[in-house]
């Protein structure tokens, strides 16, 4: 026992997860506790290891793409863009103008859908279960949009080397327009029922601050660190995929709690319906897929390529021997690095918070594992 | 001779069979209501399948409930564990035995009317006389709010046990929220229902309902405050959302049933609704005149009285019942230290405030 409790009472250990509610997956959190407050906390993962690198080095270049769907299994859009990149760059692909718009706005839906499920997850762990389904409806729109171009709804294979596997159905464009006109009104919807709510307000301030600097050392990216007061963006800080072309806001915070992590996203995914709408608007005609050898095979060397996903920097190191096969391919995926300061987060909250904080990191065990 | 047993015996366990029964039903039928609601709240259906718009849910919940196994953890305290359900249960049932569906006389006519097929037309008389027998209650006691008092806090006893009985680590935490959520709440609870008794002057809740009739005015238009305040300590009490700690399904899993299954499980899910309806009943009862009709004493307003009082007072409950519901699809979960801060830092001393004022302005008047 390294620190007293109260009373002198005994620690109280308990195991959170690997079968538990609130912890979005299989991670395991084993926390010590002096009545309900969080002593200390250990994050046990790889349930869910599946090798997806490994695997990666026996597969050709295009075969990987389907397993980097199921990592992040909530934003396999954005995986697929950061791959595809990659390589495209090893290849020195050019891709045609309308796939790349079309990949930036797929991406930005991706993260609406990402940021829905995350509003959703977190604010039913704090108990308020309508805002739940509320964003479900509206994560549905946007799945029915993946289902209409990449025909699948979850583990989408979005997109390919080089460009993309066929171009937007008809109707698309409407309905895609549709969503973001109604979409805004929606987030004001669940801001209404959470922004100013005393409870709400409660549970998230001053809950999990982290500072700038803090944020930095624990190399968070994403929310987190755009919450500490950070205005990084790697659309903005090293634009990738033609993002220079569109104008968007990048929100932070000032206190670095769940508070205004909450803010952030929900203002990401205006800027989100900002970006998809002047894509809509200048949407340019012509091929979607770029001159692809028909094996692709780069040349000797190795690139790292890194966007912003929805969670924070999503990098893929890819090294090529000039075969067929990657000779190594690394996933940097962000909510393996941001749980790091789960440990730091919990310290001296109570069990509700630990939640709370778990929630606001927005984890992805299915990545985080690989 | 045949008197006594019908007034002390007979029909006393006929409306206690009765009110048991009632209360069971509208216990099952208010976890379909919950459902359904929270589902049109939530832009979904809620339960189709069973029966037209899923009517016959809480009866194929129960029939589920009773054929699933019954799992005891190992290291649990079999007894405790075993007794802690139905010690949740029990009490939430007994304060309905001193709670006034309708008027002392209800049962009066009908009664008479049905016993004078059996009885000689004098002893028909001193049967229906008795309060015990025409009221339309099951029992009036003097002391009802105290009697409520106690018994609703016995019910808290089976969460503290049951998580205690069962050995294990979630549960405990839920028990032990519950305890400082009890303790927290009651006193505030306490002292929102004593300036109602002042405004009263009786204990009795029939009394209580009667003197609303004499004044011609619901007691929530003199003690707005302590009806928000009691409603609110309430909906501590019953642990629904947002003070639905010691449950918190995703902070504790489950709380304080995360280890009972099967029937087990069932009763206790019976015992928080049943508090809910408790709760809802004496809020009614205390604060929005009971049976009464609105405005009870304006005469052109009659025809109301065509309604009977038991429906009256059915349907006030279900208002609160629907309150209850929607709170619940609406706001997020207190956390527990906060949750203590508001029982002891805002709701106690306005609580303790507004009897005082209210003592000040019965003295002055009086």
């Amino acid at each position: 026992m390294d620190e007293p409790t109260i009373l002198d009472a005994q620690e109280l250990e308990i195991n959170m997860g690997p079968q538990h509610p609130a912890t979005h997956g299989v991670l395991r959190v084993k926390l010590k506790l002096d009545g309900e407050r969080v002593l200390d906390a250990d994050c046990v993962i790889g349930y869910l290891h599946r090798g997806v690198e490994k695997i990666s080095e026996n597969r050709t270049y295009t075969k990987c793409l389907p397993y980097y769907d199921r990592t992040d299994y909530l934003a396999a859009v954005s995986n697929a863009l950061g791959y595809v990149l990659g390589v495209e760059k090893l290849m020195e692909i050019e891709v045609p103008e309308r796939a790349v718009a079309i990949r930036i706005m797929m991406t930005e839906f991706n993260r609406i859908a990402s940021h829905l499920v995350w509003l959703g997850t977190h604010a039913m762990d704090l108990g308020a279960l309508t805002v739940f389904l509320y964003c479900f409806r509206e994560r549905e729109e946007i799945l029915k949009l993946f289902e209409a171009l990449f025909g699948a709804r979850l583990t989408t294979h979005a997109f390919r080397i080089g460009g993309l596997w066929m171009d937007l159905p008809p109707g698309f464009e409407e309905a895609a327009r549709k969503f973001i006109d109604d979409f805004p009104a929606k987030v004001d919807e669940y801001e209404q029922l959470l922004t100013n709510n005393r409870i709400w307000i409660d549970r998230t301030k001053g809950i999990g601050i982290i500072s700038a600097e803090e944020a930095i050392e624990f190399g968070l990216t994403g929310p987190p660190l755009r919450g500490s007061g950070i205005p990084y963006d790697l659309r903005r800080a090293r634009p990738y995929g033609g993002y220079e072309q569109y104008e968007f806001d990048i929100p932070v915070g000032e206190n670095g709690d769940t508070y205004d992590r909450y803010l952030i996203r929900m203002e990401e995914m205006r800027q989100s319906c900002r970006i998809i709408r002047q894509v809509l608007d200048r949407l340019p005609g012509g091929p979607i897929r770029g001159k692809v050898p028909r094996v692709i095979k780069p040349p000797v060397g190795e690139y790292y390529s890194a966007i912003e996903g929805p969670r924070g920097e999503l990098g893929y190191y890819i090294v090529s021997e000039g075969s067929a096969i990657p000779f190594r391919v690394r996933i940097r995926p962000p909510t393996f690095i941001n749980l790091q300061a789960l440990k730091r987060l919990v310290k001296g909250h109570l069990v509700a918070d630990v939640i709370a904080i778990i929630g606001t990191l927005d984890v992805v065990l299915g990545e985080i594992d690989r | 001779m045949m008197e006594t047993i019908l007034i002390y015996a007979v029909i006393p366990f006929i409306k206690i069979a009765v009110v048991v029964l009632v209360v069971l039903l509208a216990v099952a039928y208010l976890s379909w209501l919950e459902r359904k609601l929270i589902g049109r709240i939530q832009v979904r259906l809620g339960p189709m399948r069973v029966g037209w718009h899923g009517l016959l849910q809480p009866i194929a919940d129960g029939l589920k409930f009773v054929i699933k196994e019954d799992i005891i953890p190992a290291g649990a305290d079999r007894l405790v564990f075993a007794l802690a359900p139905i010690v949740s249960l029990i009490p939430a049932l007994v304060v309905f035995s001193v709670i006034p569906f309708g008027p002392p006389n209800m049962l009066e006519g009908g009664l008479r009317w049905l016993l004078l097929f059996f009885l000689e037309p004098p002893s028909v008389n001193r049967v229906v006389e008795s309060a015990l027998v025409s009221g339309g209650f099951v029992t009036n006691v003097n002391i009802a709010v105290l009697f409520v008092m106690a018994v609703s806090s016995v019910g808290i006893l089976g969460i503290i046990l049951g998580g205690w009985a069962s050995n294990s680590k979630y549960p405990l935490l839920g028990a032990l929220r519950s305890t400082a959520q009890m303790i927290s709440y009651e006193v505030a609870l306490g002292f929102t229902i004593l300036s109602v008794i002042l405004v009263a002057q009786t204990m009795s809740l029939v009394d209580i309902v009667v003197k609303q009739q004499e004044t011609g005015v619901w007691y929530v238009f003199l003690q707005p405050v302590a009806f928000v305040l009691f409603f609110v300590c309430g909906m501590a009490e019953t642990n629904r959302l947002p003070f639905d700690l010691p449950e918190a399904e995703s902070e504790l899993v489950g709380g304080y049933h995360t280890e009972y299954s099967g029937f087990r499980f069932a009763i206790y899910f019976l015992a928080e609704y049943a508090a809910m309806i408790t709760i809802s009943s004496i809020a009614v009862t205390l604060f929005w005149g009971g049976w009464l009709r609105p405005f009870p004493n304006v005469q052109w307003l009659g025809v109301l009285d065509l309604v009977p009082p038991v429906i009256w007072f059915m349907a006030k409950v279900f208002v609160f019942l629907y309150i209850f519901i929607w709170v619940r699809g609406t706001l997020p979960r207190f956390r527990f230290d906060q949750l203590m801060r508001y029982g002891w830092k805002v709701f106690l001393p306005l609580a303790i405030a507004n009897l005082i004022v209210t003592a000040g302005v019965m003295l002055k008047f009086s």
